[in-house]
């Protein structure tokens, strides 16, 4: 059985960063992270875990982050229900792109276009239907009250990011010990097999993209509670999709913190990149672009295989002398 | 419980314009071990491929202890107790032997811990004991077909499908896995088995079919196919019976 502690040990150090500085800047940049980490953790269990490469993440987020901002604008409903609702119908969305993508047999590339293709058809919906705003976009009124899901400081929200971030990992972590998990990783290394085995591959793989969704569509209520503002580019845009699939692949996808390390370097680097460019707009992105590029040629299996490798080397060291000598 | 434990009844399969299989008809007794033979490309893959649900027979019935599952999906087969191993061997590369196997016995067993250690004690049984923790990746010829073998043991099955386990074993190796096969139908196990390692299957198979450009063209014991004509012809041409016995009229 895999251990929680160190679920634990990570999210104690990162709690207690609002006592040692209150920058607002910090605060800003640590929320984002964890939110991108939220919604590559949703990728991950369906990607990094079960295989299925999904280019349309956004298509969960964006549903969620709609779902709980179009019910406090329009109907009045409280933030908090809003968060419940937002995780229901995003992975309502995933169920039905699970269901219509695994009965009729997509693997591989084929999923991931079908996926990606329904984040655009919802993106190009939104950004034209009434309800959602069109495109100028639903604006969340301003109600700094904890009922409502709003806080005046960042360190509540930064708490809560991490308390969902926190509870990802915990079921993650829960279904790497259980035979569902099993059985996914069964899947994603090879699907005929699997089936031999008496494995019912549909419906863990239908499984799988619902959980994933969950997690991501919480991201998205947050998303919505924290800019209080989402239109069709930021709710369905590629951006969340690439995100979602970026932060766990860089990270080391199919491990438990593949997502949350992944995010802290792609935002770091994202940050960092726009810092030493200054002025000359999108230089940033092409550094960045080389440098995921070097990262994910240098190390395929993300930050945890490099850790890995890095830590079997020194046996590597003994044991080729030894071999010379026999 | 019925005589025979697999009824394949008139199955045809035909890819395009390409008949694999025409009209097979064959019983597999409970309790014995039966080969499938004949020539590359006679559609004994194809066949097996079909009673395990993996393709989709164009016509005819597969029969398994007495009820029809020819429209059963492969997992549910599996849960019948129909398990199969492949010819090109399916590991799941990047799990240990152990959590190879243990995908198998989870089909029994819920529990994580419960599941690994019903692994251990299958590899222990196929010889694979050494190697528990060993990346499926890293094994031998040998040892991944051991791996296929213990998978499918795995799952507790009543009818065993091998496909050509022995193929690409070395003759010593060949030696250590005949008994371990055999052994099985003394653990109340049901066997059709693919070969070409002949010495094989004259050591195991109680009853032989031979298969010939998708058509079942002899059956019988080892003895009685191999002295069947059309058998000789199969695998080396029309005619090649009556040379080789006028051949021998010369001599």
């Amino acid at each position: 059985m895999k251990p929680y502690w160190p679920i634990a040990v990570v999210v104690a150090l990162l709690a207690v960063v609002p006592f040692v500085t209150g920058s607002n800047v910090v605060l800003n940049f640590l929320i984002t992270t964890l939110l991108i980490a939220l919604v590559g953790q949703g990728w991950n269990l369906l990607g990094g875990y079960g295989g299925q490469y999904s280019f349309g993440h956004a298509a969960f987020f964006g549903t969620a982050a709609y779902t709980t901002a179009i019910l406090q604008v329009q109907y009045g409903v409280n933030a908090w229900f809003g968060l419940f609702a937002g995780i229901c119908t995003g992975s309502l969305v995933g169920a039905v792109i699970g269901v219509l993508c695994f009965r009729s047999g997509l693997r591989g590339s084929y999923f991931s276009l079908i996926t990606l293709a329904f984040a655009e058809v919802l993106r190009i919906i939104s950004s034209v239907t009434p309800i959602t705003g069109a495109g100028v976009g639903t604006l969340i009124k301003l109600d700094l009250r904890a009922e409502a899901f709003q806080f005046q400081s960042r360190a509540p929200f930064y708490w809560i990011a991490l308390a969902l971030v926190a509870l990802s990992l915990v079921i993650v972590r829960m279904i790497e010990n259980s035979r569902f998990g099993a059985y996914l990783v069964a899947i994603r290394e090879n699907e005929d097999a699997a089936s031999a085995l008496g494995i019912n591959t549909f419906s863990v793989k239908l499984a799988a993209i619902t959980i994933s969704a969950a997690i991501t569509a919480a991201a998205g209520c947050f998303y919505a509670q924290y800019f209080l503002f989402i239109d069709a580019a930021i709710a369905y845009g590629p951006w969340i999709s690439i995100d979602a699939l970026l932060a766990p692949i860089v990270g080391g996808a199919g491990t438990l913190f593949a997502s949350l390390f992944g995010a802290f370097v792609i935002k770091a680097l994202g940050e960092a990149t726009k810092l030493l460019t200054g002025d000359a707009p999108g230089l940033d992105r092409v550094i960045y672009g080389l440098v995921l590029i070097a990262i994910v040629g240098l190390a395929p299996r993300g930050i945890a295989g490099l850790l890995t490798a890095l830590s079997r080397l020194p046996f590597r060291a003994i044991a080729r002398p030894e071999r010379g000598n026999a | 419980m019925p005589e025979f434990l697999l009824d394949v009844e008139n199955i045809s399969k035909r890819f395009g314009g390409l008949v694999a299989i025409d009209r097979a008809s064959f019983h597999v007794k409970a309790g014995s071990i039966t080969a499938l033979i004949g020539p590359n490309g006679a559609g004994k893959t194809t066949l097996f491929s079909i009673i395990s649900g993996f393709l989709a027979a164009d016509q005819g019935r597969v029969v398994y202890d007495g009820s029809d599952i020819t429209a059963e999906p492969p997992h549910q087969r599996a849960r019948l107790g129909v398990a199969r191993t492949f010819q090109i061997v399916q590991p799941f590369a990047r799990l240990t032997v152990r959590e190879n196997i243990a995908i198998g016995s989870h089909l029994w067993q819920r529990s994580r811990a419960a599941a690994l250690d019903a692994a251990n004690d299958v590899a222990l049984s196929v010889g694979l004991g050494a190697q528990l923790e060993a990346p499926a990746a890293t094994l031998t010829i040998a040892g991944s077909k051991r791996l296929e073998l213990a998978r499918a043991l795995a799952i507790a099955p009543r009818l065993l499908l091998l496909d050509e386990v022995l193929a690409g074993l070395n003759p010593s190796e060949i030696r250590d896995m005949v008994p371990m096969v055999r052994e099985l139908t003394a653990r109340g196990m049901t066997i059709l088995m693919t070969e070409h390692v002949m010495q094989a299957i004259a050591a195991l198979a109680e009853h032989v079919l031979v298969l010939a450009e998708g058509r079942i063209v002899a059956r019988g014991s080892v003895q009685e196919v191999a002295a069947d004509p059309l058998v000789v012809e199969a695998y080396l041409g029309r005619g090649a019976a009556r040379r080789i016995t006028a051949g021998s009229a010369h001599a």
